[in-house]
This record gives structure tokens, C-alpha cells and sequence, in this order.
């Protein structure tokens, strides 16, 4: 049982300068552990199941091409759905890109700022099943091109069986994920650099 | 869809999805509320279909913006709010975080700079720092490197400080994601 994700995905080390300075903020270290812990342990299945949250981890992990987090997300999953695993590989790929890009909405003054890039479709939908197909769709719009997200991208969620609720958890993890992915990235950058 | 500029201007958001009604509101729901006056806010009431979450999402977000235990004055943490959303293209959340980093640092001109011009406006030192490890942070995949650590510590940042920079930037890749993917930005104040 780990029991700070952000640490072990960091490596820091108990009474090292990053344990300390973590320390000095410790309701965000708490309440980052209990965000992980309300999206992956959660109370309920009803809206989101946890092999879909665990499929749509790690997509989004594998999308930002931080090995060892994508490697802890793919290990979550390969636990519980060991046949997933190769489907979103694969989907991983066919996703890859950089980011943030994205066109402003309508004839505005932003419009010289909007900046085309992919717009993912799962590659074999089929092995990922509709719901899953949706959602690693909407996960890939909201990774790199979250400022093109409207209200027909909650439809295509919608037509697939997503309800509301089940909308706005599977929001919360995609975004959560991308907090905490730059958490780790960040801190591990500052260790590497640490001078005390 | 009307297209807004980023702006310092108050400005109303509308969901997309129904939010829970007041009279839904078990304890439950007020405790992830934390804040009773977010049971007004359409967005809060929209994100506490998921209570534990939403619950989590606020105490995270409180401590990395207000715990004022040493670390990056409140201006820097509010900067690199405003940075990062600037960058991924929240204009309501750049509203909100611009006012905020403008009222603490008292450099309305060169917040509204960076919402003007972007994020290579030109800045001072430290503020230049602060935007460029927020835009690298902003990066999928992540650019933000020793490079960005060392311009942070140059420019007077102990590494507590640098942690905060690197929070409230991370911090706001979430927020950003939600405000933007559930609903949208109106002129009008909603009331």
C-alpha cells in the first residue's frame, strides 16, 4: 500500500528536503493523496467502474510520456483488466502529440491565437467498447485541446451512456491526473537542483 | 458561442451540465462544499455530483493558494494562476486570477500585459520566471526542466517558493481543464 502516490511517483524519501518542504503544505500533500484516493478507491462503481477509471489513468499518463507514472498507472490497470492494456497502448500512439493547441471559438479577438492540432478518434473503438471509446476521446480533448471543448463534446459522452454525474467524476480524473503529473515532474526537477 | 477577450472584468459562468439544486444538499455536500457560499456558485454545485472529490479538489486548492507558512507571497502564486491560464486558453479563470494577482502585487499594468499580449509579454525578472516555468509546466508533455529551477532560484526564489510556483501552476492545469470542458464564460455576472 503506498501511501502518498505524489511521493512515490517523485521518489522522495522520508526526511529528505523535499519530505520537509512538502511538509510545509500539508493539506495540499493530504488532500492531493485524498483526491487520488476519492477517483481510485471510490464508494461507488455506479457512474464510472474502476477498470474504466484505470483505463482512462493510464491513456492520460501514456499521453504525457512520463515513464514512470504511465509504467504506475499501466500496472493499476494491467491488475484489474490485463486485457485492456495492449488496446490502450495502442490508443496511447495513436494519441501522441504535444500541447496545448486549440481553435478559439467563433470570430472573436483570440482567433489569431487559435492553433490547429490533432483531434484524436479512438483507433479500434471496438476493443475499447463504447463508453471507453468516448471517454478516452473527451480524455484527449481535455489533455491538449481543453479550450475547443463545448457542449457537443458532453453530448458525445452523453450518446454513449455517460450520465452527468459519471461526466463530471471522469472530468475530475483526467484533470486531476494532469495536476499531479506536473506536480511530480515539477518536484522531481527541484530535487535533482535541491540546494539544501 | 460570443467570444470574449481575456479580461480582468467580472464575468458569470454557465454549465453545461444541470448543477444539484440547494435543496438537494445533503451534509455531505456542504462539507465538500467547504465554503458555504459556494452552495451560490453554479460550478461548485456542478462539481459536488462528486462530493469526495470536490471535497479534496478545494482543500488541495486552499492550502496550495492561501497557507501563507513562508514560500512565494500570494501575488507570485495568483501569477502563476493567471500564466497558466492564459496559456491554456481559460478566460475565466484568467479573470478571476488576474484580478487577484493585480490586487496583491499592485502591477495591474503588467498582469493586464500578460492578458493582452500573452505569455511573451516582456516582464521583469522575477515575474518572467514565474510565467515561463508556468507555460513550461503547461506543456504535454511536461517542458519544465532544471532550466526553469535555476531561473526561479536567480531570481530570488528559495525552494519553498519555487514548490509553490510549481503547485499553483499544476494546481491550475486542473481547474483550467474543469471551468473550460463543463461549461462556459458569459458577460454578465450570473446572479
Amino acid at each position: 500500500m503506498i501511501a502518498d502516490v505524489i511521493d512515490h511517483l517523485a521518489g522522495i524519501q522520508p526526511g529528505s528536503s523535499l519530505d520537509r518542504l512538502r511538509a510545509r503544505r500539508p493539506a495540499a500533500r493530504e488532500h492531493a493523496q485524498r483526491s487520488y484516493d476519492a477517483l481510485f478507491s471510490p464508494e461507488t462503481e455506479e457512474e464510472i467502474t474502476l477498470v474504466e477509471r484505470d483505463a482512462v489513468a493510464a491513456f492520460v499518463a501514456g499521453l504525457h510520456d512520463a515513464p514512470g507514472i504511465a509504467r504506475f498507472y499501466a500496472d493499476r490497470l494491467a491488475e484489474l483488466s490485463p486485457g485492456l492494456l495492449a488496446a490502450v497502448e495502442s490508443e496511447v500512439s495513436a494519441g501522441a502529440t504535444t500541447g496545448p493547441y486549440g481553435v478559439y471559438p467563433g470570430e472573436g479577438p483570440l482567433s489569431v491565437e487559435s492553433d490547429e492540432g490533432l483531434r484524436y478518434r479512438a483507433r479500434r473503438p471496438g476493443d475499447l467498447g463504447v463508453r471507453l471509446a468516448a471517454a478516452f476521446e473527451h480524455a484527449h480533448l481535455l489533455v491538449f485541446r481543453p479550450r475547443e471543448a463545448g457542449r457537443e463534446s458532453l453530448d458525445a459522452l452523453a450518446r454513449a451512456g455517460w450520465s452527468a454525474t459519471g461526466v463530471v467524476t471522469l472530468s475530475q480524473l483526467v484533470a486531476f491526473l494532469t495536476f499531479q503529473i506536473r506536480v511530480v515532474a515539477g518536484l522531481r526537477h527541484l530535487q535533482n537542483g535541491a540546494t539544501s | 458561442m460570443t467570444q470574449l477577450a481575456f479580461t480582468r472584468d467580472q464575468l458569470g459562468w454557465e454549465p453545461w451540465l444541470t448543477p444539484l439544486e440547494t435543496d438537494e444538499l445533503t451534509d455531505e455536500h456542504y462539507e465538500a462544499l467547504v465554503d458555504k457560499a459556494r452552495a451560490k456558485s453554479p460550478y461548485f454545485l456542478l462539481l459536488a455530483r462528486d462530493p469526495a472529490t470536490l471535497q479534496a479538489r478545494t482543500r488541495t486548492d486552499n492550502d496550495i493558494f492561501y497557507n501563507a507558512d513562508g514560500g512565494l507571497p500570494r501575488a507570485g502564486r495568483e501569477l502563476a494562476a493567471t500564466a497558466t491560464s492564459r496559456r491554456n486558453g481559460c478566460v475565466f479563470c484568467a479573470s478571476v486570477h488576474a484580478r487577484f494577482a493585480a490586487h496583491y502585487s499592485k502591477r495591474a499594468d503588467d498582469v493586464q500585459r500578460l492578458l493582452d499580449e500573452g505569455v511573451n509579454a516582456p516582464q521583469d525578472g522575477e515575474w518572467q520566471a514565474i510565467i515561463d516555468a508556468s507555460v513550461a509546466l503547461a506543456a504535454t508533455p511536461a517542458e519544465f526542466g532544471a532550466n526553469h529551477v535555476e531561473a526561479l532560484r536567480a531570481a530570488g526564489l528559495d525552494d519553498l517558493a519555487i514548490s509553490d510556483v510549481i503547485h499553483a501552476a499544476a494546481f491550475f492545469n486542473w481547474a483550467n481543464r474543469l471551468m473550460l470542458s463543463l461549461g462556459e464564460p458569459v458577460e454578465e455576472p450570473a446572479s
